[in-house]
């Protein structure tokens, strides 16, 4: 029975890489067809219009993912994202006002105002947490909120930020097609960043931390790197969003943006990649949908998360990840592979 | 039993006080290899106390531990479990969400190599390292006789098995020296006897020492072969089982002072 059971582990390591490639074939297939959409034209003059849509979309799920790194995975509480966000809009776009003639190409100069804008907010992660992260739950969420007060107020009153005025005329850099490329490879590697050691030890911290210190945890280290990586990704979404919009200013990024990341992860379930990409696209678009309703439109948002939470208060995924095999197997039935597999995520959703 | 070489854990007049509370006071003891230490006291003796000095959740006010000789005053708790001091606790705390087999995963943390480069792109040294920790996760489990529960969510496994399984990512530390705090706490006569075989398992098999609080007396003196008794942060006797049976100090703790009685 354990030498069965151990063979069949081995197995699963093996089929992790096929199910790797499976995914990357059904992410290529989705932007294929988004692709046939936008270029057919089938929406006919609205075709940029959702492109506009999907772009936010885009940077949407890049924040909501990275945010759920700390929340559902690190287990704590931030509402000043937004801020992190801000600091990576406002260096990126610093960056291409100085490169704007300098005929660099445009891909390049996007690649290079995603880093500098990712690495801004994460140093930025790492000013900020190495101090606050000796705080857990909700004083840390205080400290959070407070830090992107802090930043906003900042970049009001700082020359190089615009003075509080709008920061206009940036290059608009960020087009559909790179944005989508950009998401994915952001939400695989916070993926992978959960599935391996260092998720592992982050969850085992948040069920928890003395636990974790006691089987060798640094937990302090971990925290801060987490916080880190976080911040580097919603600096990246904020880079997007400065190329994207070409014009930004810094009260854009208030308290109310914040919480309404925070309130796309819990909807679309803590400690859920998958909800986290499914509930930024989803509660990102909704609003533009029903635009039609033009004065009830908030109104039934609201309804919509009320609703959620009273149904699925654990959020529409809950811990669930969606697994392209585990569905492929399903439609094969395909039990034997799929049952523990299976198992294990009723037992998580519990 | 010890080589009387040198001794694994050695504390050396270990006291701590909170405000003007002493709550260890002069706490000295000498573990050799794969000896199986019990420390006992009535409630409230300061016993998890000392645990969380030794274990570095607490800087101990005066006094010093060695651990095979280095000293480990001032180390974090993380660092003291590197160095080899690993612990239960008193009411289980294991990962509740995570598998077995993750929780004893984590524990092995500190000793896996593969860097963020490696788990983002999935290089080879992390399929390697991440499959030689199955194993090893695995056979620990199996140790405690959990291999079948590898998948189960932690908090769902019964009580007996919780606290084998909080051994088990213990073991995963590959610690020199073991506190148990209270492992048969709360469990049926069945479930201790199979805790007993798996503590003389790892003390065989992996040489390790063990120091043990308990309040099931017969416990402690089947199987320990030195206890140290502890009454309000003091060490009042020290021996094996039969002497400390019979130690007039132990009796006063535990049953309280009667002059007739002791003269009968």
């Amino acid at each position: 029975m354990f030498k069965c059971g151990r063979s069949n582990r081995m197995k699963k390591i093996e089929s992790k890489k096929v199910a790797y490639l499976l995914n990357f074939i059904a992410i290529c297939i989705f932007f294929g067809i988004l692709m046939i959409l936008f270029k057919k034209e089938v929406f006919g003059s609205r075709t940029s219009y959702f492109q506009g849509i999907c772009t936010t979309a885009c940077y949407t799920i890049i924040m909501v993912a990275s945010l759920n790194l700390l929340t559902g995975f690190m287990g704590e509480f931030s509402l000043g994202h937004a801020g992190f966000m801000s600091v990576g809009a406002f260096s990126s776009a610093i960056l291409t006002n100085y490169l704007a003639e300098s005929g660099i190409p445009s891909f390049v100069l996007f690649l290079m105002c995603l880093l500098v804008g990712g690495i801004a907010a994460g140093i930025t992660g790492i000013a900020v947490g190495v101090p606050a992260l000796r705080l857990r739950g909700d004083y840390l969420c205080i400290v959070t909120v407070a830090f992107a007060e802090i930043i906003r107020v900042a970049f009001c009153n700082f020359k190089i930020t615009g003075g509080g005025k709008t920061m206009s005329g940036i290059t608009r850099l960020s087009n559909f097609y790179w944005v989508f490329w950009v998401m994915v490879i952001c939400v695989t590697i916070m993926y992978m960043y959960v599935r391996s050691r260092y998720g592992r030890t982050v969850m085992a911290i948040r069920e928890d931390y003395i636990a974790a210190s006691a089987s060798g945890i640094n937990v302090t280290y971990y925290k801060v790197l987490t916080f880190t990586i976080s911040a580097f990704f919603a600096g990246i979404a904020g880079a997007i969003y400065a190329h994207y919009m070409t014009a930004i200013i810094p009260t854009n990024f208030n308290f109310n943006y914040s919480a309404e990341f925070l309130t796309e992860v819990i909807i679309g379930g803590t400690g859920s990649l998958t909800g986290s990409v499914i509930g930024a696209a989803f509660l990102s678009a909704l609003p533009e949908l029903m635009r039609q309703f033009s004065n009830y439109r908030m109104l039934a948002y609201s309804i919509v998360l009320v609703l959620v939470m009273i149904f699925k208060p654990s959020g529409i995924f809950g811990t669930y990840e969606f697994s392209l095999v585990r569905v492929i197997n399903r439609l094969l039935g395909k039990s034997t592979t799929g049952s523990t597999a299976s198992k294990k995520t009723v037992q998580e959703v519990e | 039993m010890g080589a009387a070489t040198e001794p694994v854990l050695k504390a050396v007049h270990l006291g701590i006080s909170f405000g003007g509370l002493k709550a260890v006071s002069d706490f000295s003891i000498e573990i050799g290899e794969s000896e199986l230490f019990g420390l006992i006291g009535p409630n409230g003796a300061g016993k998890t106390t000392v645990f969380n000095l030794l274990t570095g959740v607490y800087q101990p006010t005066e006094g010093g531990f060695y651990l095979n000789g280095e000293k480990m005053n001032g180390k974090k708790t993380h660092q003291v479990v590197e160095a080899g001091i690993a612990r239960t606790f008193q009411n289980i705390r294991l990962f509740k969400k995570m598998t077995a087999l993750e929780n004893v995963k984590v524990a092995m943390n500190m000793k896996m190599k593969y860097n963020l480069v490696d788990a983002i792109f999935r290089t080879p040294t992390y399929w390697a390292e991440e499959k030689a920790v199955e194993e090893k996760a695995l056979e620990l489990l199996k140790v405690v006789h959990l291999e079948d529960k590898a998948d189960t969510v932690a908090e769902n496994l019964p009580y007996g098995q919780q606290r084998r399984l909080e051994i088990a990512r213990a073991l995963a530390t590959h610690m020199k020296l073991l506190l148990l705090d209270e492992p048969a706490a709360g469990m049926n006569p069945t479930e201790t006897a199979e805790l007993l075989d798996i503590i003389s398992v790892i003390r065989n098999h992996f040489k390790i020492s063990v120091l043990l609080i308990e309040h099931d007396m017969s416990l402690v003196m089947k199987i320990c072969e030195k206890i140290q008794v502890i009454d309000y942060g003091e060490t009042i006797a020290f021996g094996t089982p039969e002497e400390i049976a019979n130690h007039p100090r132990v009796i006063e703790a535990y049953l309280g002072k009667d002059e007739e009685e002791n003269e009968c």
